[in-house]
């Protein structure tokens, strides 16, 4: 028996549902379920649904037609959402159903097959049509367009019966239908009316590498030739094309993908307010307000999308004010191109031509397949082509989306962001050349062949959903490149990386980061509660992502007043150890510059024997390590080692860890400085301070560095006249080296400095934010403004660093003295 | 017939927390305090990797294990959003502020 049995399901309905308003969905794809997916998060219960679509299925992953053609997935696997799902959320569906009229003044919809529905709220999510071009012969049989179901399983018979087919267009989906064709075995040639392939999409130099990729492939093309007629063969079929010049290419099957329309034909014929797609405002409302729109049949400010990820993010907002909610806006989208074909990396986005007041920066090696060309204007990153190399797309989107100054990103923008030693995958950075059977994630060890299967078998769209489904890129994020381009390429331009400015904190609510510690500041909030009631957290007491870091930036924000909550913090930081994999802890007791007196080793031994230590270990930050101690040992054992003086390292927490010494000028003979008294110094002034993420310091006593300074988050190092101070390191999974802050002339400004740039990481950086991440945000000019520049400044960040820091008591002592904190360690019995 | 042994009063848990019970052999129990009062339990094993579910952080009628991060509902044990697996519940009793385990305990 259980004293809290499962929460019943079957609940009967509310008697309310005979009442509630109507809500008709026109068009049953991506963009219109995507809505009532989003609408239904927010408000199940609002809306009697009903759903018409003109083809004979359920919702089904129209980007991945690609790889049905090409004969690597199944129709079955692209569903997204089967009939079922429509029957569990009481969704009326109605396949083989076109909309043919509205009557906007009945209210009611009229579809071909004699169906007549009212609305209240009416979604349009029509789509689009393929263009067809109006020459001779385009109606023949054996002319197909590429856009559904029905078109791949025409493709895909033809292939089985004809030989030779045409694609008529060098975009996108041109290529894909062409390479499927081949795939299955036809010879596939592409005539393309520009003079290079993608035009929309490339600049010359990279569809020139692409074109020989294909041509590789089997594929045959024929550009700058403009089709003037499709001709009938004898047996009233089409057998070949005649082109501009008189020439002809004899043919059994013609593809036309020359591009799509929006199709508001309904919309139009509903007097509804059309310029090339239903013009909707920034809430995707239509002309008449109880008409909605979504997708591509939508034009917003002008501009109509063909890509999934934009049909996405408006389906969002015309959810939430379906729902009543009114606060989203939808203000475009930034869009970028992947092309599917299985073996080719390609992305591009933005202005990716490039203008006379833009700047190029371009590496091209077409022996190695690789060219990248990254488009500059104002100092901002404006477009992007990379070919061969795609592994740092992502960051380029986000990059591109941000309008992220890059002057110091400049030097080394072109070679990407994982070029500075991530490590964990051996390197690699094209995961299209991996074998299915390549490990992509070191920690969790997935291989490229499931992260693939997974995206394509649960429809997953974003990074977010593939770490939860396969774990690949959740833990220590290294392969998150990779695997941002396997989804990339999978789902193509359905792809999108997440908004990095406008993050929100977690999924418990919309407030970014910076929101929620400007409303701290400003509204003087003082607990957790507080927070959430003032901010309308959307869950009763957050998750384990909010909680950790609004406990911390209330208590960095209100030093002394904000208190402390427990249970707000990871183990770790409640019971000041590092939990083990088998729920033992480790501890390790703060040897202050990495310096020690026989009599802490001493006690550190007998506290070793004593609770019967299993392991001791000489750690990474010049300390000693007890692993595998029993959590109801701690306070014994702490103030044990109290009586030796020794304190709390902090090795478990997001705060001050260590600061690493060489031996320096005390002993050293090259040294030029006192680096072990710097260091003590300055972990004695930082000795307790919490921060967004963990903080490692050294001091070297010269220029040789034995203390690695170069890679630590503030790295000093002695130089005969001073110090030079390095920020922003580091040395885990990814190696960065720390970068130049400023050079001083003595210890006391070197705490200063230090304290003070500490401090602004305190106050400025996101939790869980290392300094290398957050300087790369706030940019280094930014922080040595605040820090080097602006004395004053410098002065007031140092001060209130040293305020919090007032009073801070060893938390070892503290519990092992205060029987009301040993609860935490205390077990019962049965 | 059920045995019930008074463990421990409702305040010896922090709200938004949990205590571990230790039984003749291990695993643990689990004990866990919700912010309303309501009290849990479990074996104090995840499903996932044996983490001790006692040392997660618990939000709402959750907690999430310290080790990987797997979110475990305290209702039924089941593994929350793409994960798969499920904690063993433990029948607890909650009268008169006093929290009781059955002292023949079965897990479910």
């Amino acid at each position: 028996m259980t004293a809290h049995p499962p929460l019943n399901s079957l609940q009967p309905r509310p008697i309310a549902e005979r009442t509630r308003p109507k809500l008709v969905v026109v068009g049953n794809g991506m963009a219109g379920v995507r809505t009532l997916e989003e609408l239904l998060k927010l408000a199940p219960d609002k809306y009697d649904i009903t759903v018409f679509g003109a083809e004979p299925h359920p919702n089904y992953n129209r980007i991945l037609l690609s790889p049905v053609l090409a004969g690597e997935m199944t129709l079955k696997e692209i569903i997204l959402n089967d009939v079922d799902w429509y029957e569990n959320h009481d969704i009326k569906l109605n396949t083989s159903s076109r909309i043919t009229r509205i009557d906007r003044v009945l209210r009611q919809v009229f579809s071909a097959d004699g169906r007549v529905e009212k609305y209240d709220r009416l979604l349009l999510a029509t789509g689009s049509t393929p263009f067809i071009l109006p020459i001779p012969g385009h109606d023949l049989p054996g002319v197909l367009s590429y856009r559904d179901i029905a078109d791949t399983d025409a493709m895909i018979e033809a292939a089985s019966r004809y030989h030779h087919a045409v694609v008529i267009g060098g975009g996108l989906l041109g290529l894909e239908a062409a390479n499927g064709l081949r795939q299955r075995g036809m010879t596939v040639t592409v005539v393309h009316v520009m003079p290079w392939l993608m035009e929309r999409q490339l600049d010359r130099p990279a569809a020139e590498l692409l074109k020989k990729s294909l041509e590789d492939r089997g594929l045959q093309f024929k550009l700058g030739c403009e089709t003037s007629e499709l001709m009938r063969g004898e047996d009233g079929r089409v057998c070949a094309l005649r082109f501009k010049d008189g020439s002809t290419l004899a043919t059994e099957l013609v593809v036309m993908s020359v591009g799509i329309r929006p199709n508001t034909a309904l919309a139009e014929s509903a007097g509804l307010f059309c310029h090339r797609g239903i013009v909707v405002n920034d809430t995707l409302q239509t002309f008449d307000p109880r008409i909605y729109a979504v997708g591509e049949c939508v034009s917003h400010r002008g501009i109509a999308y063909g890509l999934v990820a934009p049909l996405f993010e408006q389906a969002k907002v015309a959810a939430n004010h379906l729902a009543e909610y009114g606060i989203a806006c939808y203000k475009g989208s930034v869009t970028s191109t992947k092309l599917k074909v299985t073996g080719i990396d390609l992305f591009s986005a933005g202005q990716f031509m490039g203008a006379d007041d833009s700047e190029d920066i371009v590496l091209s090696d077409p022996a190695a397949g690789v060219y990248k060309k990254l488009v500059l204007k104002d100092d901002q990153l404006v477009g992007a082509v990379l070919y061969g190399d795609t592994a740092d797309s992502a960051w380029y989107m986000q990059l591109l989306k941000d309008a992220q100054k890059v002057t110091e990103l400049r030097p080394h923008l072109l070679f990407g962001q994982h070029h500075l030693g991530d490590s964990g995958h051996k390197g690699e950075t094209q995961a299209s050349s991996l074998p299915d059977h390549a490990e992509i994630c070191g920690c969790n060890g997935v291989c490229k062949g499931t992260i693939i299967k997974t995206i394509k078998e649960r429809g997953l769209f974003t990074l977010e959903e593939v770490r939860q489904h396969t774990k690949a890129s959740s833990s220590c994020g290294s392969c998150t490149g990779l695997v941002e381009q396997l989804l990339a390429s999978t789902v193509g331009g359905a792809y999108q990386p997440a908004d990095g400015l406008h993050k929100a904190l977690c999924p418990c609510t919309d407030h970014t980061h910076e929101e929620v510690r400007k409303a701290i500041r400003e509204e003087h909030l003082l607990t957790i509660p507080q927070i959430m009631t003032f901010l309308v957290w959307k869950t009763p007491n957050g998750c384990a992502t909010c909680r950790p870091a609004l406990n911390y930036y209330l208590i960095s924000s209100w030093p002394h007043e904000a208190r402390d909550d427990p249970q707000s913090r990871f183990i770790n930081e409640r019971a000041h150890a590092n939990i083990q994999k088998d729920g033992s802890f480790s501890v390790v007791p703060r040897l202050w510059g990495g310096l020690a007196t026989p009599a802490e080793l001493r006690a550190i031994a007998d506290a070793a024997e004593k609770y019967a230590v299993p392991t001791l270990k000489i750690t990474g930050g010049q300390r000693i390590d007890l692993l595998g101690v029993k959590k109801k040992d701690l306070p014994r054992m702490w103030a044990d080692l109290a009586k030796s003086g020794l304190v709390s390292g902090h090795a478990y927490g997001k705060s001050l860890r260590t600061v690493k010494t060489c031996v320096g000028s005390e002993h050293c003979r090259f040294g030029t400085q006192r680096s072990m008294a710097l260091g003590v110094r300055l972990e004695k002034m930082l000795f307790g301070m919490w921060t967004p993420h963990k903080v490692k310091l050294a001091v070297s006593g010269c220029p040789r560095n034995c203390a690695e300074s170069g890679i630590k988050d503030v790295g000093i190092i002695g130089v005969d006249s001073g110090y030079e101070i390095y920020v922003a390191g580091n040395g885990g999974i990814k190696t960065v080296v720390a970068q130049f802050l400023c050079k001083v002339a003595s210890d006391d400004e070197v705490l200063e400095v230090v304290g003070a740039f500490l401090q602004l990481y305190r106050e400025q950086a996101r939790y869980l934010d290392r300094t290398v991440h957050w300087v790369e945000r706030a940019g280094l000019d930014f922080v040595k403004q605040q820090v080097v520049e602006d004395l004053e400044q410098r002065q007031t960040l140092y001060e209130r660093l040293l305020f919090a820091l007032q009073g801070t008591e060893d938390p070892w002592t503290e519990i092992a003295a205060n029987p009301s904190h040993l609860q935490e360690f205390e077990v019962m019995s049965l | 017939m059920a045995q019930w042994k008074r463990i421990c009063t409702l305040d010896e848990i922090p709200r938004l927390g949990a205590r571990v019970v230790e039984r003749g052999a291990p695993p643990n129990i689990a004990l866990f305090r919700t912010a309303d009062d309501q009290v849990f339990a479990l074996l104090d094993q995840c499903p996932h990797k044996q983490g001790p579910l006692s040392q997660g952080l618990v939000t709402d009628t959750h907690v999430t294990c310290p080790l990987h991060g797997w979110r475990i509902s305290l209702v039924d044990g089941q593994a929350q959003g793409a994960d798969a697996g499920c904690a063993a519940t433990v029948p607890v009793q909650l009268e008169d502020g006093w929290i009781s385990l059955e002292s023949s305990h079965e897990s479910h």
